[in-house]
């Protein structure tokens, strides 16, 4: 089967691939843009935002709006103007030589599943867990990657959150609807979440704090019972015994699949130029929070989005 | 032949899986769970292709928590592939449609 060829293929469908997909729409290259697959974690199609719930901080939404909503309030704004999206995942690329070469589903096919004359990567972060024994064996028994999934099942229940940044406070009080207590477990003494989200959370009844905690063992069989932390100044082991675990201790970028192709820093981030979305491969650009160790906003993301699909469509004017 | 999605109830739970000829997979889900809405779609593809090997059926754990606690289910989406009435296979959160179709037929 030959390979569908395009002018321009943005892979990720967050923020912004979307807004990337706005732009490049009404500019005529008619992108296809590559979803990704359902997943339980941020590594979905709509990216991020859709395992969130109330978006306070996106401009234009004076009264907060769903995650979910907004995103799918994206993806209709980028297929009025005839974006072409597919709820697939990129397996392979090759971004050696133009057309640049892309595999969905066999990453083993002879032929690529589509060609690109230019490539936007905007697959964004996943969480990272803590990669203690049982972690894994435990997720769906007390181990949630997913807050709004899961917390209708804690309800009564005492639960902990690990982390102090942002998604961590957000997670913390959106569980205290349902849990009985909720712990936050942090390495620190104070959070790195916004004012207005720890003045939130240090009022909360239901929210505790470990503070200068790590997360050292998670014990249970079958399902959570229990986590032993470690209190990282004294190095004292003490029990917090809990049933639900949510982590939200930081996110690695979802760049396996772009390996060995574009410039990444060590954090396996995508590198790009200082004033724009250029990676080190020309023709292919990023944007996102598959690049930002920065900001990591959905406003920032989409407007980054709207910087890459400039830069490629200056880019492919550029070649003609 | 569409085969579609059947909704099931407490009230008809026992009966279908228990009753079934055919392997009956069972997803958990509700209304406020974005990836299981991702996968609904999916699911229904699923029982379409491949309804001569399984029956899909959705249980909302909102409305009939009892049927949730009884296997269990402290994640959705969480599908649970039943042979006989036996809880046979359990696949906890959301996938895309080759490793869903593929995990599903592992146990087949």
């Amino acid at each position: 089967m030959p390979a569908d060829t395009h002018k321009l293929i943005i892979i990720g469908s967050g923020p912004a691939g979307l807004t990337a997909a706005i732009y490049a729409s009404r500019a005529a290259l008619d992108p296809l843009l590559l979803e990704g697959e359902p997943s339980s974690t941020t590594d979905q199609p709509g990216g991020a935002l859709m395992t969130t719930t109330e978006v306070e901080n996106f401009p234009g939404f004076p009264e907060g709006i769903m995650g979910p909503d907004l995103m799918l309030n994206f993806k209709a704004q980028a297929e009025r103007f005839g974006a072409e999206l597919r709820m697939e995942k990129a397996t392979k690329v090759d971004l050696s030589a133009r057309p640049f070469q892309i595999w969905v589903g066999d990453p083993d096919a002879a032929e690529p599943t589509y060609r690109a004359e230019a490539v936007i990567i905007s697959t964004g972060a996943r969480p990272v867990m803590l990669g203690l024994p049982g972690e894994q064996e435990l997720v769906g028994h007390g181990v949630s990657t997913c807050a709004t999934c899961d917390g209708f099942f804690f309800r009564d229940h005492d639960i902990a959150v690990v982390g102090g940044g942002d998604s961590a406070v957000e997670e913390a009080l959106f569980l205290t609807k349902f849990a009985r207590s909720v712990t936050i477990v942090h390495r620190r003494d104070e959070l790195r979440a916004s004012k207005i989200m720890q003045e939130r959370a240090l009022a909360n009844e239901k929210v505790q704090f470990a503070w200068n905690s790590v997360v050292d063992a998670i014990e249970g069989d079958g399902t959570l019972r229990n986590v032993k932390l470690r209190d990282v100044l004294t190095d004292e082991i003490r029990d917090l015994p809990v049933t639900g675990l949510f982590v939200a201790i930081g996110h690695v970028p979802n760049t396996d699949v772009f390996k060995g192709q574009v410039a990444m820093d060590a954090g396996g981030f995508v590198i790009t130029s200082p004033d724009g979305t250029l990676t080190d491969v020309e023709g292919v650009f990023a944007c996102g929070d598959v690049q930002d160790t920065v900001y990591r906003q959905a406003i920032t993301a989409a407007g980054s989005g709207c910087m890459a699909a400039i830069d490629a469509e200056r880019w492919l004017e550029a070649q003609d | 032949m569409a085969n579609g999605v059947e909704t099931l109830t407490s009230s008809t739970f026992d009966e279908t899986v228990v009753s079934s000829d055919l392997p009956v997979l069972v997803d958990f889900w509700a209304e406020w769970c974005g990836p299981c809405k991702a996968i609904a779609p999916i699911l229904e593809e699923i029982a379409d292709e491949h309804g001569e090997r399984v029956r899909i059926a959705k249980i909302n754990v909102d409305e009939h928590p009892d049927i949730a606690r009884r296997f269990d289910v402290m994640s959705i989406p969480t599908l649970i592939l039943f042979k006989e009435g036996t809880a046979e296979a359990r696949l906890v959160g959301a996938k895309g449609k080759n490793q869903l179709v593929q995990e599903i037929s592992a146990h087949l």
